[in-house]
């Protein structure tokens, strides 16, 4: 579908299909990456820490972390890149597309899977599939760091209520033996039902060219 | 239903024995006939008792309606099988027209219907405030795109095609012979045109649909209410003007009047909502009526739109939406409660009142007048105009939306098109002058109500659940999700910063930026500001909740002075375990070193993981019951009054007396001297109620371990849940002020409980290297039994106090208490007098 515009060049053609964005978004996106990038190939996190914008963002360097996140390339490989090419970064990008009136429901599930899977990533910095209750609480300390008010010690506080919380919603009968390690993909799902991330976890996206259209293969 | 039957009889009787006594009565003749004849009230000479039913008579009325119509509600709502299928507006209805049958039977005449002046003066105002007020703004500002395009867009669409065809019908001779132009049809299309915020909300309720549907059908009927009267007050003025006089310059006047107004009237409720927001800024000394300043500014917001002719409803409406953040964080506590409170009071109390009266309306020959073409049509274009819209306009908006609404949804948005009381308001506002089907028009409407009120309230839960809508998740917020939401909205952020892209988050961000820079700068108390924070708020709130339950689990088990003392109980210990070294030298002599030393560990030590304080929690259940008891039994004063009353209209406060205070600690002090002397020479205490100074002492003898794991669990909930505020409230132990000073404010526990744990009078110390092992021996052995991880010994509702226990408050007492007693042994074995030190880390925490 996304050769609705007759673009013929291949590359675009090919991240198109791979990563569902319509080829008038990747041709913006693109842009966008060589300006980070200064028109090299590769754009590094030094390169995305520079934005001005993100300065303010107290999550800051979990979502830079994100991009260099083999984990996102849908590759199964774990680790993380040095610098990433314009694919791997549309890569990371595809996970904030919208759904469009055309997904199906097999396809919508897959989407919010993936969606959720990114939001578990980061918090899983070393990979392991279990949020620990120390990444937990690293990701909620930076989080409240901005907000000025909360230290530290609370900080910790809410992580493990928050901790708690999930251990007792997924294991609601722990046996005397049982401890929990951390948060496991599962539980994640689990806890974050509520949350409706489907709905919730992308952004706009301009099409330049079509700009009421989100065209696009709705397979990622 | 023979329940609600024999209510109803109930009713009836009640209603006749007011009828009878007169009080069907509210325009002038009939009622002094009804008056003189029921009870002849003319004495002469001195009446010892006389009954004055006249001067009392409107206002008896009123707040007898206001009674009977509560207690319908209670009838209807005590039947759960009925409002699961039908919903209350609808039964209210019904009663309506019992009551009206009632009050027709025996009055022949309709004397009680509702008043465009009632209703829009004082039924109408406190329901939109209250819908403004709990309207959950994130979700209402990110969709008002699209709720402003069906609000505006589609309530002219509704109000223009209904009046249209209708017009069109008419002139094919669908009606017979009515004497209605095109610029009635016009008008009467504009008062219909609206969905009703009230009947909309009634029944959403019940139907828990997903929220942005929610807010779409909400957000609508909520703004589409001002722009219908602002639509209707231009055809009304062109309908008085007369078709010939309108021209082109008139209809733009028009248009540029319904913006004027729309946006008049918004502005001014933003305005008020910034004064009630500064007034509650510097209401500290008068806390007991800042709650009032809402409703009174609200109210006065509304009155002044209506006055400057702006939009009144859309006035009070964004009053409540723009005060709720600032008000709730510069208001205490208390009133924040009291304010909802109130709200739904009001707003329950008149949405009940609406619907029983739009019920009793209805009996009344006089507005029946039957014209079945006009009927009939109205009905079926008010709904098939409805559905063309909605599904016009979200076909539009499908294209900007970044998620677009699906069909099932856009089903259930046409079909909540609810009418309800403003049309109602607005067709008995109409001039018979004027409009000579007036009456015709007002059953119209009526019909058009209880066609979409009575069957498609009744049909949407059917209806929704018949299309798979999605539903919203009905779990209350957790901590986790907040934080999840908040880590989210900032990758939104982020991402879109990376990928260039300017959306919705990112304006939102910048929003939110310059909200709490300069308005919350400027709007909200200090303290409150520092103290804002959503994740913070939940966090705060879950753990209030938990206390409660906690305090109710307490009941539960029989413990009722722990209930009942629950504030100084907390204090107390607090107190008592920082106090204790100092306060009894002589005792302690000996161990005097080392308690400060442990007791000032906990600080020192990371606190390691959730898990290891469930250890506490196995098993121990039990035992703890007791323990708990005879804990608090022993160490809780009885006071001899433990409520003192004040009759005082300014202050709401309970036992703030200083001596009562001081009298509790020495007296607890007393007894715990006592029973630490007994310990101390070595006699061992009757069974196993322990205190906490010789906590471990009874911990080295064999059968005494576990009542000690039992109290812990106790004592840390107290001093995590309401110790927050020992530093603040100047309690300084290093001061020796010792037995004074207990902190007992009220409400002390509530400001800021659980985080303050830095504020800990304890003085960072050194560790003796002896406990440096110690810690790392607990550790690790602790880590090792990590394995018997449980939830905490609370009910699973509890579980949010435990790890605030583990959290802040090192591990280490835990450890130390869950170190098998040999080990510590090992450490401090010759010791038969001096308590080894973990004591006094217990004691510390307690």
């Amino acid at each position: 579908m996304g050769a609705a515009q007759t673009r013929t060049e291949n590359k675009y053609q090919d991240l198109a299909e791979k990563t569902g964005f319509s080829q008038e978004q990747i041709k913006n996106l693109h842009k966008r990456f060589q300006y980070l990038s200064g028109d090299e190939e590769t754009i590094s996190r030094d390169d995305l820490r520079k934005i001005p914008a993100l300065a303010n963002n107290p999550i800051r360097k979990q979502i830079i972390e994100a991009f260099f996140d083999k984990r996102n390339q849908h590759q199964d490989e774990v680790g993380s890149f040095q610098e990433i090419g314009f694919e791997q970064f549309l890569m990371v990008m595809s996970h904030f597309r919208p759904p469009t009136l055309k997904t199906t429901d097999e396809e919508r599930e897959a989407m919010r899977r993936e969606k959720l899977r990114f939001l578990f990533n980061m918090h899983d910095t070393d990979s392991d599939g279990t949020i620990t209750l120390e990444e937990y609480r690293k990701v909620v300390e930076e989080l409240l760091s901005k907000s000025g008010s909360i230290g530290q010690e609370a900080a910790k506080a809410i992580a493990d209520a928050a901790m708690l919380e999930v251990a007792s919603t997924n294991v609601p009968h722990m046996g005397p033996d049982d401890f929990y390690e951390g948060i496991t993909f599962e539980h994640f799902e689990q806890i974050l039902k509520g949350l409706e991330m489907e709905s919730r976890m992308h952004i706009r996206f301009l099409d330049v060219d079509a700009p009421t259209m989100h065209c696009g293969k709705s397979k990622s | 239903m023979p329940v609600s039957y024999v209510h109803l009889w109930l009713w009836r009787s009640v209603v006749l024995i007011c009828l009878v006594l007169g009080v069907s009565a509210v325009n002038g003749e009939s009622k002094s006939d009804t008056h003189h004849h029921g009870n002849g009230s003319s004495i002469t000479g001195i009446p010892i008792v006389s009954f004055k039913w006249h001067h009392v008579e409107t206002p008896y009325l009123i707040v007898l309606w206001i009674l009977v119509a509560g207690v319908a509600k209670m009838v209807i709502e005590a039947n759960h099988h009925v409002t699961s299928v039908i919903p209350e507006s609808a039964l209210l209805i019904c009663v309506g027209f019992l009551f009206g049958g009632i009050i027709w039977g025996a009055d022949q005449k309709q004397t009680f219907s509702l008043t465009p002046t009632v209703f829009f003066f004082y039924l109408l105002p406190q329901i939109i405030l209250d819908a403004g007020y709990f309207m959950p703004n994130k979700l209402f500002f990110s969709n008002l795109g699209g709720i402003l395009i069906h609000a505006v867009i589609g309530t002219c669409w509704n109000a223009a095609s209904v009046g249209l065809s209708l017009w069109g019908c008419h002139q094919g001779g669908a009606m017979g012979d009515i004497d209605i132009g095109l610029l009635q049809y016009l008008l009467f299309g504009s008062l219909i045109a609206a969905v009703d915020p009230v009947a909309v909300i009634a029944v959403f309720e019940e139907v828990h649909v997903n929220e942005v549907l929610f807010i779409m059908v909400f957000g609508e009927s909520l703004l589409n209410d001002g722009v219908t009267v602002v639509l209707f007050n231009v055809f009304d003025a062109f309908v008085s003007l007369g078709g010939e006089k309108i021209n082109a310059v008139e209809i733009i006047k028009g248009i540029i009047s319904f913006f004027v107004v729309a946006f008049g009237g918004s502005l001014v409720g933003f305005v008020f909502g910034l004064l009630i927001s500064l007034l509650t800024r510097c209401t500290k000394n008068i806390q007991i009526i800042e709650a009032g300043f809402i409703f009174v500014l609200g109210y006065l917001s509304y009155l002044t739109a209506e006055m400057l002719s702006l939009s009144a409803i859309l006035s009070i409406a964004f009053c409540g939406i723009c005060c709720q953040k600032y008000i709730n964080a510069n208001m205490d506590e208390k009133s924040v409660i009291t304010v909802k409170y109130v709200m739904k009071v009001f707003a329950n109390g008149s949405e009940t009142i609406i619907f029983l009266f739009l019920g009793i309306s209805a009996i009344d020959k006089t507005i029946w007048v039957w014209n079945t073409g006009f009927i009939l049509l109205t009905v079926f274009f008010v709904f098939v105009y409805r559905c063309i819209g909605v599904f016009f306009l979200t076909w539009i908006q499908n294209k900007f939306r970044l998620v677009p609404l699906e069909v099932m949804d856009r089903i259930i948005m046409s079909y909540g098109g609810l009418r309800g009381a403003v049309a109602y308001g607005l067709a008995m506002m109409l001039d018979e002058n004027k409009i000579k089907e007036k009456n015709l028009m007002i059953g119209t409407t009526l019909i058009v109500v209880y066609f979409t009120v009575i069957l498609q309230g009744i049909t949407m839960k059917p209806l929704v659940t018949w299309l798979k809508v999605k539903r919203a998740s009905a779990n209350e917020i957790t901590l986790i999700e907040k934080v999840q939401n908040k880590v989210f909205d900032h990758m939104l952020v982020a991402i879109e910063d990376i990928s260039g892209q300017i959306g919705h988050n990112y304006m939102r961000d910048k929003w939110k930026h310059f909200e709490e820079k300069w308005m919350s700068w400027f709007l909200m108390k200090p303290s409150a500001r520092k103290k804002h924070d959503l994740v913070f708020d939940v966090f705060h709130q879950l753990n209030l909740k938990d206390a409660m339950n906690y305090v109710a689990e307490g009941e539960r088990r029989g413990s009722l002075e722990f209930i009942r003392n629950e504030t100084a109980f907390i204090d107390f210990k607090k107190k008592f375990a920082d106090e204790y070294s100092e306060a009894m030298p002589d005792i302690t002599v000996d161990m005097s070193d080392s308690y400060a030393a442990h007791s000032s560990m906990r600080d020192t030590v990371p606190s390691i993981s959730l898990e290891l304080h469930d250890q506490n929690t196995n098993g121990l259940r039990e035992t703890e019951d007791i323990n708990t008891h005879h804990l608090l039994q022993q160490h809780l004063y009885k006071g001899r009054k433990q409520h003192r009353h004040k009759y005082s209209r300014s202050h709401f406060t309970v036992n703030q007396d200083e001596n009562e205070v001081q009298e509790i600690f020495q007296r607890t002090m007393r007894t715990r001297l006592e029973s630490f002397k007994s310990t101390k020479m070595g006699v061992a205490p009757p069974k196993t109620i322990t205190k906490h100074p010789k906590k471990d002492q009874q911990q080295k003898m064999p059968n005494g371990k576990s009542t000690d794991n039992g109290k812990y669990c106790h004592c840390d909930d107290d001093d995590f849940e309401f110790s927050g505020d020992d530093g603040a409230s100047g309690y300084d132990p290093s001061a020796g002020s010792f037995p004074m000073r207990v902190t007992y404010r009220p409400g002390a526990g509530i400001e800021n409980p659980v985080f303050m744990p830095d504020l800990d009078p304890m003085a960072p110390m050194q560790i003796p290297p002896w406990l440096a092992e110690a810690e790392l021996d607990s550790s690790t052995v602790a880590l090792s039994q990590r394995a018997q991880t449980g939830l905490p010994w609370t009910p699973s509702n509890l579980q949010r106090l435990a790890p605030l226990r583990i959290s802040t408050r090192s591990t280490d007492s835990f450890m130390m208490a869950d170190v098998p007693a040999s080990q510590r042994q090992d450490e401090h074995l010759p010791p038969p007098p001096p308590p080894p030190p973990p004591s006094d880390d217990d004691r510390g925490h307690l």
